[in-house]
């Protein structure tokens, strides 16, 4: 292993006993990265960032907050009213969580049209799937905590799914809840664990990074690392596209917490829980829409929930799925439309999953519009994907990412 | 443009990397710390904890020689109402004797009321002295029990490991018998 380049004593004399700076050149300063990464590279470390502010913020905002059902709304609205700062933290931490899953979907679109899941980084992808499964039942139990008529009801509603199992559904939802309604009990435990998994998150994302610097990354052209000249340094080159990339990004986050906070909130979750009165319509947050719109595809109560644990678990077998060998879709122009046809339809789910199932589009009832995104969503993976790769004609790669490069350079030069 | 930028290469311009390294790490300190302040301020004390910081009393049930404790901020405060011995006591100290000197007229407002925040200055427990039939220690003030300071009337520290007297929380007088503490 090649050492610290440093010429400080000091440094010279941890690094012999703990290579931290040997492994800090390692990883993040001499880490040698695809030349050609686009700005769609820069989400991963986006959001690393938002996970660290999700955790300072929580853990302040924790000093504050009371996990329990009588004054936790009133702990809430204290923290906003009365706590120093208490406002910022707040708007930081549930608009961050939007933030976070913005940031992260952009993540996992980029891999699904870049082909980055496929060999060697299937296991890279499968970590990042539990990594957004972590992030999903965190957030779930996060926004259970302020107590409003929305937490109640979507923590009813949620953990309810799991009284759809044959014979053991009713004791795993009561287990879940510690009593016989969504209660007392229930939030003290879901605090217990909304503080915990983000710690798990912290642990997981590591081993993320671990798979990802075996292989290094992918890049918009798809092929391999061949020679030293596809490479750069990470530093100083990405931790300044990166920067860049967070400055811009701050700005856009910053616009809601200063100037529209509850944009992405419910105004029902301003009024406090109340066990005998359900909303007239409950919606989740806007990240779960799409699944929502799965469940509510079926009518059956036990098909739509197993067919929602599907859409997300699917994403586990994807690298199998996709036959392909051609990893980027600049190269696959039929994939390609695919890769767009499927995120709008993701998009399309979510509107479904906004709307009530009786809502009318086009003269037609949101249940039935359902049923044909939901149709089509798995349809992307068990249809058109391994067959893609069979019948596709894709277009040539290019010989190396330093070819690549450097045409487009002499392009730019004429 | 070079074909293979690389951290080592020749053509890097060292001193503008400098100037750019610098006052990078200087924004993004600057920044950050600007940042954290909201997040060390928050855990001071709220809004709602300073509204609660004063306390209204009733003086007129306490009668000649008693005393009553109240809470003020999470503190207990005493509230002594003085006999005439007491008050003699206080005042007839030669206050260039005292380690924290201090005359008796210094501390209270009217002589037979005496109201001192009832917290130790060696290290914060509470002085008995307040119950009939308490230890009140050599001054017949209060006694720490914790490692033996000895208050005298006026609440003023005379013996033992303390270093300050007991102090004496701002109050006024809003009626004949009626105070506010805070
Ligand atoms: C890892 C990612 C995290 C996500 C996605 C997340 C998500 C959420 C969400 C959606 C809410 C509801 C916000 C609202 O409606 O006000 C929330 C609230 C809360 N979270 Fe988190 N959170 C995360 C990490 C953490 C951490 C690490 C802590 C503490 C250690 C924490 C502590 C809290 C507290 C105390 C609340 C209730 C206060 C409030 O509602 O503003 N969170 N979280
Ligand atoms: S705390 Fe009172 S004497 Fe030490």
């Amino acid at each position: 292993m090649k050492r610290t380049q440093s010429s400080n004593r000091l440094v010279q004399w941890i690094d012999d006993r703990l290579p931290i700076f040997t492994y800090a050149d390692h990883n993040v300063i001499a880490y040698p990265t695809p030349k050609n990464l686009n700005y769609w590279w820069n989400y991963g470390s986006l959001a690393g960032i938002i996970l660290v502010i999700m955790l300072v913020t929580g853990i302040f905002l924790a000093m504050n907050y009371q996990p329990h059902a009588d004054v936790a709304f009133a702990s809430v609205e204290r923290i906003v009213r009365d706590v120093n700062y208490g406002w910022l933290l707040r708007y930081l931490h549930t608009n961050g969580a939007s933030m976070f899953f913005i940031v992260v979907y952009i993540h996992m679109f980029r891999g699904m049209y870049y082909g980055s899941y496929k060999a060697p980084r299937e296991l890279l992808w499968m970590i990042g799937v539990t990594i957004y499964l972590i992030m999903m039942a965190t957030a779930f139990m996060g926004y259970v905590l302020p107590w409003g008529q929305m937490s109640f009801w979507g923590a009813t509603v949620i953990t309810n799914l799991f009284s759809a199992f044959p014979w053991v559904g009713d004791y795993i939802v009561t287990w879940i809840w510690g009593g016989f309604s969504v209660d007392v009990p229930t939030i003290n435990r879901f605090f217990v664990w909304h503080y915990l998994l983000p710690m798990v998150l912290v642990m997981v994302v590591v081993i993320h990074l671990w798979a990802l610097h075996v292989h290094k990354s992918n890049n918009p052209l798809g092929i391999d690392i061949k020679t030293p000249q596809d490479m750069m340094p990470f530093h100083p080159f990405y931790t300044i596209k990166d920067l860049f990339g967070l400055g811009l990004f701050m700005i856009f986050f910053m616009y809601f917490v200063f100037f529209n906070p509850n944009f992405f909130g419910e105004p029902e979750n301003y009024i406090p829980a109340n066990p005998m009165v359900t909303p007239p319509h409950i919606v989740p947050e806007w990240y779960f829409l799409p699944f929502y719109a799965i469940l509510r595809a079926v009518e059956s109560k036990l098909g739509g929930v197993l067919l929602m644990f599907a859409g997300v678990l699917i994403l586990y077998v994807l690298p199998w799925l996709d036959t392909s060998k051609v990893r980027s879709a600049t190269y696959r122009p039929i994939y390609k439309q695919m890769f767009w046809i499927f995120f709008l339809n993701c998009i399309f789910l979510g509107y479904i999953g906004f709307h009530a199932p009786t809502d009318l589009l086009l003269g037609m009832e949101m249940l039935y519009w359902g049923q044909i995104a939901t149709a089509y969503y798995f349809a992307h993976f068990l249809i058109l994907m391994p067959l893609l790769g069979k019948f596709e004609k894709t277009k040539p790669l290019p010989n190396s990412i330093f070819e690549e490069v450097s045409k487009k350079c002499r392009a730019k030069e004429d | 443009m070079t074909d293979n930028p690389t951290n080592t290469a020749e053509g890097v311009d060292a001193p503008r990397r400098d100037f750019l390294l610098i006052s990078t790490t200087t924004l993004g300190v600057a920044g950050v710390a600007m940042a954290a302040w909201p997040f060390i301020h928050s855990i001071n004390p709220a809004k709602d904890v300073l509204a609660l910081a004063s306390t209204e009393v009733d003086l007129s049930a306490i009668e000649e020689g008693m005393a009553i404790t109240v809470l003020w901020r999470g503190k207990p405060v005493f509230i002594r109402h003085r006999t005439a011995e007491e008050i003699k006591a206080a005042e007839d100290v030669d206050v260039a004797d005292l380690r924290d000197p201090q005359s008796d007229a210094d501390r209270v407002q009217k002589p037979q009321w005496l109201v001192a925040i009832g917290v130790c200055t060696h290290l914060g427990c509470i002085p008995a002295g307040q119950a009939i039939g308490d230890v009140k220690g050599e001054y017949d003030g209060w006694y720490c029990p914790c490692h033996g300071s000895h208050y005298d009337t006026s609440g003023r520290i005379r013996k033992g490991p303390a270093p300050f007297n007991l102090p004496i929380p701002p109050y006024t007088f809003t009626e004949e018998s009626m105070i506010v503490i805070g």
